[in-house]
């Protein structure tokens, strides 16, 4: 059974992909589509057997044997990896369904299934990991599908070059990744999750000499994995490819740049909690990189005017609380934020990607306004989406957002701060979530009337997966809840901690009053301030950006990071390969190499050259003379 | 059955082919063509499968070699035609075979001017190549590893580019000094131990003092053919003005020679050498991984850019084959035959596009996916390839390396792991500059996807590159014998180093 939720959308993908134009773009549809419900089917079924129990393995076939170097293809089934596999499948399932109609206008719509079904297969893969190196290849796997998706309008230069940055900022990550793992290889002799967490405990004390320093061995290694997961999950520093991520088909960011493949940085984390646990630095980290990616994300959310880079940094900064909750400890807490995440962001995603079907493709909410009675289901679907992303009491995010929050409380030191970021992220995250809902739908409309006219509410193909993702919106919270249960049961062992007196889930439930309750005063405050600004007083917004330009041209322009970066690597990387090539290549080896011994070889032989009708013969000649003088040379010993 | 000479089989049987494309007569030259292709084919074909039997016959479980035939050649010297395989040298030969397969079909269309030599030429190539990997005899190999560019020269210079004569005169440089040290080497050898026999040199002893120039004259010669930077600018000049298929042999078979050079000699026979000069390879290793990365990224010409791309792959064999340890060497072993397919596939790539529009420029084309989709279907596998996404026979040979180096020193893999980075953007770039984008050139709306025999001609090089990728254990179980020989032969100098 596990096997065939890995494996069936590998075989959707490899009929769609091979055999799309022969049984054509329906046929292609209905395989995808029927095979990935299966397998969403089947993973649900094994949500309901799989916790609270041992976890397993399905062996599969060796791949890698080098030595002492042995790895296994096998499937790691326990309570994470299930709770992963029900995610992916169940968003991936709907956004399969919504692509019918969302791509209904597309030529290449075999393609696009296609690599749908080869990107969950990658990210099942990855889930089922069950050592790194296994982990590395869904890694890769779902990097390299996402790098097709992005770049899936394969003509527009600017599609083109957002597929190349997300591949190429997330291979910065997995450089850091791989190092990692062979520092793991290294150390424990093994790249195997099993045997890796049994003798981590060990290595708690050990240091290890590496590139010219002694570090903490377990430290170091959390720290690289840690850099593979911010390139995979958007954190600060390796974010920029994200945002740009959004020239991808809208159903694309809503699977892989909302619910699946940026969380598998989390899903990583959390999967080594048995070796993180003993790297208190690689802990401290994170909370520090995870809180202010969150902060900052959520300051960059709060100006830009594409409806979809608002939601992409949206996630960026919810990526943000899960991390710093890993990092105080509260593993459970983060995958419960992953868990209710996926399907409040996949909505959002889903629902902007049905205005922007409806607004004949237009994305900037400058030119929005006015649109929420031609479509009324969507803009229902955006509110549920929101108000469980701002974490209003007993929508899906407040659960889990709540919990972050108090956790990071509850920890203390670095916690403090990742708690205070945390509060000001959430009524930012307010207050954009209503800047969008009330540019978008409410005021005037600011659209053209030709599009005004078309503005039509999205087919049921693209509705009912809303719909369905409203109710997980609604409803995660709830059905997540043994997740974060204090003991830890649910999670069967595939979560550890060290301590059990630091178990941070138990500790959240003891902070104070004011604790628990700033999180939803925060959410009221944002949504309430976008109220005020954005329909009561529209002239505000202008006069406060007016007043405050140097900030607003700071959020504006992402905190200048992309500038930043090509200054620092793209430029002096091309300088140094022109460099390299005419001055070095071109100017010292070959002048001083082959171009001044010919030049002085010439002079000498410029007879023999005359001879000849040209070099080619030359070697021949000459190798046709050492073979000579090394036969004459053994007939002179002979005779001698 | 197993009494047949069967190496010399697979090493002879494509002279036979040329004997009877010798014997084509005919006045018209199309008929002539065909026939020369046909028998080209049909010999490398017969070859290929005859080198299966080879697989076939070869115990993974033994460490020497095998299937070995040998018979006097120059008594009074104790000079012996002497051939036979191990786990190392197996996988040469397959590769040499099967590509030769491969170019024939892959220059179906393309060749027209003297196709009769043009198919003598690869086939007298087959020989040589089979040849070097097969010799146990030092002069032997010799006359083989030098004897190779012959052919290869012949096909640069009548069926090359127009810069032709110059790529070919640079090539000769850099050769030339390190035949004359190779030569110089194998001479001295002969006077230590009194044999070219090469199982018989690998358990001779020589000096320290020895070993440390016996190591520099084998380095001139052997670091020319990887090539290691800075004896690489051969490289770029020779692809850009050879024709395709001399380019993947080029690249998929000769490049090898450097590598496998340094396996079967320089470490078994100069071991202390081999472990005093490690760092000295490193250094010159991780230069070619990112200088030629670097450079890669800036070229305007496809053969260039994927010759640049090579020395960088080959900086990580030389890497993995200085490790000294188990990972390292069958890492490098793995990436020398990876990147003996990937990169032959990709001039295939080139090949394909240059055949229809005559030009290697980048800025010539753009938005071929639009016209071509199965091209650019394998274009992009061999892209992901080259760039070591895992499930391609890139990642394993890769990542094995920087496992292994990783043991050794880790800066040194760390700055391989740049070539991870680095691979992604020039590989990427140049395939959105060629294959994405609108399609906007008149020239290129006509363009017609791939035809039959160049799709045949990819086909057994996208299986492998999956193969290889997904189950590389059918190639590393077989050489893991050999490479622990080899690994227990250099443990008095590892162990050294390691007090």
């Amino acid at each position: 059974m596990y096997t065939a939720i890995v494996f069936l959308p590998l075989l959707g993908a490899i009929v769609a992909g091979l055999f799309g134009r022969i049984i054509g773009d329906r046929a292609a549809q209905i395989v995808t589509c029927s095979l990935l419900c299966i397998s969403a089917l089947l993973s649900g079924i094994a949500l309901l057997t799989v916790p609270f129990g041992e976890p397993f393995k399905v062996p599969l076939a060796t791949w890698i044997v080098s030595g002492s170097f042995e790895v296994d293809w096998a499937l790691r089934i326990d309570a994470l990896t299930v709770v992963m596999l029900v995610v992916v499948t169940w968003v991936s399932a709907l956004v399969h369904i919504y692509s019918i109609g969302y791509m209904s206008h597309d030529a290449s719509i075999a393609r696009f299934m296609s690599y749908l079904s080869l990107f969950t297969f990658a990210m099942l893969m990855l889930v089922t990991a069950d050592n790194f190196l296994q982990l590395f290849f869904g890694w890769e796997g779902v990097g390299v599908a996402s790098y097709l998706l992005i770049g899936f309008w394969y003509e527009k230069a600017s599609a083109n070059n957002a597929a190349m940055k997300a591949f190429i900022v997330n291979r910065v990550g997995d450089f850091a990744l791989i190092l990692g793992i062979a520092a793991i290889f290294l150390v424990f002799d093994s790249v195997d999750f099993d045997t890796v967490f049994a003798a981590a405990p060990a290595f708690a004390e050990h240091q290890i000499a590496l590139f010219g320093v002694t570090w903490s061995t377990l430290d170091l290694i959390c720290i690289l994995l840690f850099i593979g997961a911010m390139g995979k999950s958007a954190q600060l520093g390796l974010h920029t490819w994200l945002p740009d991520a959004m020239e991808g088909p809208t159903p694309v960011s809503a699977l892989i740049h909302a619910a699946t493949m940026v969380t598998a940085g989390v899903f990583l984390i959390a999967r080594v909690s048995p070796i993180i646990e003993y790297a208190p630095v690689a802990l401290a980290v994170i909370v520090l990189i995870g809180a202010t990616t969150a902060f900052f994300a959520a300051t960059v959310a709060l100006t830009q005017n594409d409806i979809k880079r608002v939601i992409a940094y949206s996630t960026c900064s919810q990526l943000g609380y899960m991390f710093f909750a890993l990092g105080v400890g509260a593993y459970a807490a983060a995958i419960f934020h992953l868990f209710t995440h996926a399907f409040f962001k996949a909505l959002l995603f889903l629902a902007a990607g049905s205005v922007i079907h409806g607004m004949s493709n237009e994305q900037d909410m400058r030119r929005m306004g006015g649109i929420w009675r031609h479509m009324k289901f969507t803009y229902a679907m955006m509110w549920i989406g929101s108000l469980a992303l701002v974490g209003v009491p007993f929508f899906a995010g407040f659960y889990s957002k709540d919990l972050i929050l108090e956790a990071a409380f509850a920890a203390g030191g670095v916690g403090f701060y990742a708690f205070a970021l945390g509060i000001a992220a959430a009524v930012m995250t307010a207050f954009y979530s209503g800047r969008l809902l009330f540019m978008t739908f409410h005021g005037k409309p600011r659209a053209s009337e030709e599009v005004m006219h078309h503005v039509h509410e999205s087919p049921l193909v693209m509705t009912i997966p809303l719909g369905l993702l409203a109710v997980g919106a609604v409803f995660a919270g709830y059905l997540g809840l043994p997740m974060v249960a204090d003991d830890h049961a649910f999670w069967g062992g595939s979560i550890y901690l060290a301590e059990m007196e630091r178990n941070i889930i138990y500790l959240a439930h003891y902070v104070p009053t004011w604790v628990v309750i700033a999180p939803i005063v925060a959410g009221f405050v944002g949504l309430g301030l976008a109220y005020v600004i954005y329909i009561q007083r529209t002239e505000l917004a202008d006069r406060l950006a007016e007043r405050f330009r140097p900030l607003y041209q700071f959020s504006l322009n992402k905190w200048y990071f992309d500038e930043l970066y090509d200054a620092l690597f793209v430029r002096p990387a091309r300088q140094a390969g022109t460099f390299l090539w005419r001055r070095v290549d071109a100017g010292i080896i070959d002048d001083y190499g082959p171009n001044g011994v010919a030049a002085t070889a010439l002079e000498g032989t410029k007879r023999v050259v005359k001879l000849q009708t040209g070099y080619i013969y030359h070697y021949a000649f000459v190798m046709l003379i050492g073979v000579a003088a090394l036969v004459s040379w053994f007939l002179f010993v002979a005779r001698g | 059955m197993s009494d047949w000479p069967l190496l010399s089989l697979v090493i002879f049987l494509p002279l036979v082919g040329v004997l009877f494309i010798l014997a084509i007569r005919n006045e018209d030259e199309e008929v002539v063509a065909q026939n020369a292709k046909a028998v080209a084919l049909w010999t490398s074909s017969i070859t290929f499968l005859l080198s299966l039997l080879i697989w076939f016959q070869f115990d993974p479980n033994q460490a020497g070699f095998q299937l070995v035939e040998k018979a006097p050649w120059l008594p009074g010297f104790d000079i012996n035609y002497h051939v036979g395989v191990d786990g190392i040298s197996l996988w040469f030969v397959l590769l040499s075979t099967l590509l030769t397969v491969v170019v024939i079909l892959g220059s179906w269309h393309s060749v027209t001017t003297r196709v009769k030599e043009y198919m003598i030429s690869f086939l007298v190539m087959e020989t040589l190549m089979v040849g070097v990997f097969c010799a146990l005899d030092v002069v032997l190999f010799y006359i083989f590893f030098e004897g190779i560019l012959i052919p290869m020269f012949l096909i640069i210079g009548i069926w090359g580019g127009p810069n032709r004569i110059y790529a070919a005169f640079k090539f000769f440089l850099y050769t030339l000094v390190g035949s004359v040290l190779f030569l110089v080497a194998i001479i001295y050898m002969y006077l230590v131990a009194g044999t070219t026999d090469i199982p018989t040199l690998m358990r001779t002893e020589f000096t320290a003092e020895a070993q440390w120039w016996l190591f520099l004259a084998l380095f001139a010669s052997f670091a020319v053919k990887v090539p290691m930077w800075p004896f690489h600018t051969w490289l770029p000049d020779a692809h850009v003005e050879a024709p395709t298929a001399g380019s993947v042999l080029l690249a998929g078979v000769l490049l090898k020679l450097g590598g496998y050079g340094f396996l079967r000699f320089s470490l078994p026979m100069l071991p202390i050498a081999s472990a005093e000069f490690a760092p000295f390879i490193y250094a010159l290793s991780v230069i070619a991984v990112v200088y030629t990365s670097l450079v890669a990224l800036m070229q305007d010409d496809m053969k260039k850019l994927i010759a640049y791309s090579s020395v960088a792959h080959m900086g990580i064999v030389t890497i993995g084959v200085f490790t000294f340890n188990e990972q390292g060497i069958q890492g490098g072993i793995l990436q020398m035959l990876s990147h003996g397919i990937v990169s032959g596939a990709l001039f295939l790539c080139v090949g394909v596009i240059y055949d229809r529009i005559h030009s290697r420029e980048i800025r010539r084309y753009g938005g071929l996916a639009e016209r071509m989709p199965i091209y650019a279907t394998v274009f992009m596998l061999f892209m992901l390839a080259s760039v070591g996404l895992p499930g391609t026979s890139g990642f394993v040979g890769e990542v094995l390396v920087i496992v292994g180096v990783f043991q050794v020193n880790a800066w040194v893999a760390a700055l391989a792991a740049t070539g991870m980075i680095l691979g992604a953007c020039y590989m990427l770039w140049l395939y959105r500059r060629v294959v994405f984008g609108p399609l906007v050139r008149e020239d290129l709306l006509s363009i017609k996807d791939m035809r039959r025999h160049e799709a045949v001609a990819f086909a057994p090089l996208i299986i492998l590159v999956i193969v290889m990728g997904v189950y590389p254990n059918f190639f590393l179980e077989p050489m893991a014998a050999s490479v622990d020989a080899l690994l227990l032969q250099l443990e008095p100098v590892t162990t050294l180093a390691a007090d």
